[in-house]
């Protein structure tokens, strides 16, 4: 009994890791049924979200329309999390993530990062004036409110001893650290900004207080296989467009994000070339 | 040990099956205490799910019908409705009205931790159904044998304790089987919460190596052992309690 299940076990494992990717035609795909799915986040403002009539907004949801645009067909959303969007692409169920996503190593040999990048954000963390928080030693063994699957839930682990409690979508994450749940909200600084700066009355005694680390670039996602094919490099033209015609820093501009230097920087030299 | 480490290391360089929990400390760590969690929040959860259950079951029987009706509003409420559900209300409603405690750290704080809710959430969840199927256990043994215990001079708690429950023990145990199998599959609802149970330990190390159908696998036969170990040791104690000629 329990060898058969065991064998059973090792099959599905050795048949799972020899599974290949998706085919190569993207592109083609597109044009053919019309359509662009692209993964976008629908609880990540101003980057992604739900406006007061339901509708999904954001400068992330301009920048796929600015996509579907320029390949002539309509835009297909998906709202993912941070835990299921790569899978999602490498499954085929979207063509394309736009979805606030972190450029890392280990991710690079899952799912294609479209260079340039078109954003940068760093990690820091939300906390109430009164937890007096100055250093990011502090947070040893406290526990820190987090999002699953975020790239930089390892590295607040490993380097300074963080216990983690993570929830899956940001709403609950925020609740929690309102009710005391936990001492601070590790996140993108760049969320971070935009929420303290939204003028909420409930985030008033809150804080982003400790120096921002571990500065990473956002990538678009395609397909791996892809990366070098046609799709990969019409993405990689249109992210620099993008940076040269100076989009990314209007559109920051409209959904009263902080300027970040790393778009400045990227407008700045494409604008040149 | 650092064989164990370094063959996982050759299976994923050779093969690309990347299991970084028998080579990789933290995740190890992290895999590991969550096997522990799951087993810690089962154990307690099967403990008090099952008093929960013999209590209801016996109060069920009271006289007074104000204490019926409660048992009967508990089960209708906790049997009515999702776990997931049951489990963000005690987190996130109840949890909210409660008044804060300070902890060690000098900070404010909530006085029922995660970990803490879903112990309760579940306990009541699963002691909803253990109600019912303790209640059938009991309808089963026969009215004169009660009777026989009555004309003995038994009380009613003590006929409940000495009589019935044994005998209605043993009708309920297939049922009851069922029920805790659900419960221990049920706490992986806590991940939602971040309690950090066995599934919540696979998704946090799966995000972050990105060896989504390794963990998968792991996670599936993880639980086919912790099931499997619960019900094998259920059917022995079944065999154990066998009344040869009561029953079936």
């Amino acid at each position: 009994m329990l060898k058969s299940l065991l064998g059973v076990g090792l099959a599905a494992l050795a048949a799972t890791a020899l599974a290949t990717g998706a085919s190569a035609q993207t592109l083609d795909k597109i044009k053919q049924r019309g359509t662009i799915v692209v993964g976008i986040k629908n609880d990540y403002k101003p980057w992604g979200f739900l406006d007061p009539a339901g509708k999904i907004v954001g400068m992330e949801i301009d920048l796929a329309e600015d996509v579907a645009k320029r390949l002539n067909v309509k835009l297909d959303m998906v709202p993912v999390v941070a835990s299921n969007r790569m899978e999602f692409l490498q499954q085929g169920r979207i063509d394309l993530i736009i979805a606030t996503l972190g450029d890392t190593a280990p991710r690079r040999q899952v799912i294609g990062m479209v260079e340039p990048n078109y954003y940068a954000g760093g990690t820091n963390v939300l906390a109430p004036k009164s937890a007096n928080l100055k250093q990011w030693t502090q947070l040893k063994d406290r526990k820190v409110c987090a999002i699953q699957g975020a790239y930089y839930n390892r590295r607040v682990t490993q380097l300074y001893g963080a216990d983690l409690v993570a929830f899956t979508g940001i709403p609950e994450a925020l609740n929690a650290l309102q009710q005391g749940n936990c001492i601070a909200f590790v996140f993108d600084n760049t969320l971070i900004d935009s929420t303290l700066a939204g003028g909420d009355a409930k985030w008033a005694s809150y804080e982003m207080p400790l120096v921002t680390e571990d500065e990473q670039a956002w990538a678009i996602a395609v397909p791996l296989p892809e990366l070098n094919g046609a799709y990969g490099e019409f993405m990689k033209k249109v992210s620099i467009d993008w940076h040269k015609a100076g989009l990314i820093v209007s559109l920051e501009k409209k959904w009263g994000i902080k300027p970040s230097p790393y778009v400045q920087d990227m407008h700045q030299k494409h604008k040149a070339m | 040990m650092d064989t164990v480490a370094d063959w996982f290391k050759w299976l994923y360089a050779a093969h690309g099956i990347n299991l970084t929990i028998f080579y990789d400390p933290l995740d190890g760590n992290r895999f590991l205490r969550g096997i522990g969690t799951t087993l810690g929040l089962s154990a307690i959860c099967i403990a008090l799910s099952m008093v929960i259950g013999i209590v209801g079951a016996w109060v069920q029987g009271a006289r007074s019908a104000l204490l019926r009706r409660l048992v009967q509003g508990y089960i209708q409420f906790f049997r009515n409705t999702p776990p997931l559900i049951q489990l963000y209300f005690f987190y996130f409603a109840v949890g909210s009205l409660l008044p804060r405690v300070t902890d060690m750290h000098g900070a404010q704080v909530p006085p029922v931790s995660n970990i803490t809710w879903a112990i309760i959430s579940f306990s009541f969840f699963a002691g909803a159904f253990n109600v019912e199927i303790f209640r059938a256990g009991i309808e089963a043994v026969p009215r004169a044998t009660i009777e026989a215990a009555e004309a003995l001079g038994y009380s009613r708690l003590k006929a409940y304790i000495h009589v019935v429950l044994p005998l209605a023990f043993r009708v309920s145990l297939p049922a009851l089987n069922n029920n805790l199998v659900n419960l221990v599959k049920t706490t992986t609802l806590s991940y939602a919460i971040g309690v950090p149970e066995l599934l919540y330990a696979a998704a946090q190390i799966w995000s972050e190596v990105l060896n989504v159908r390794e963990m998968m696998n792991v996670l599936l036969i993880s639980y086919v052992a912790i099931v499997g170990a619960l019900v094998l040791v259920m059917n022995r104690w079944e065999r154990a309690m066998r009344m040869p000629g009561y029953g079936v």
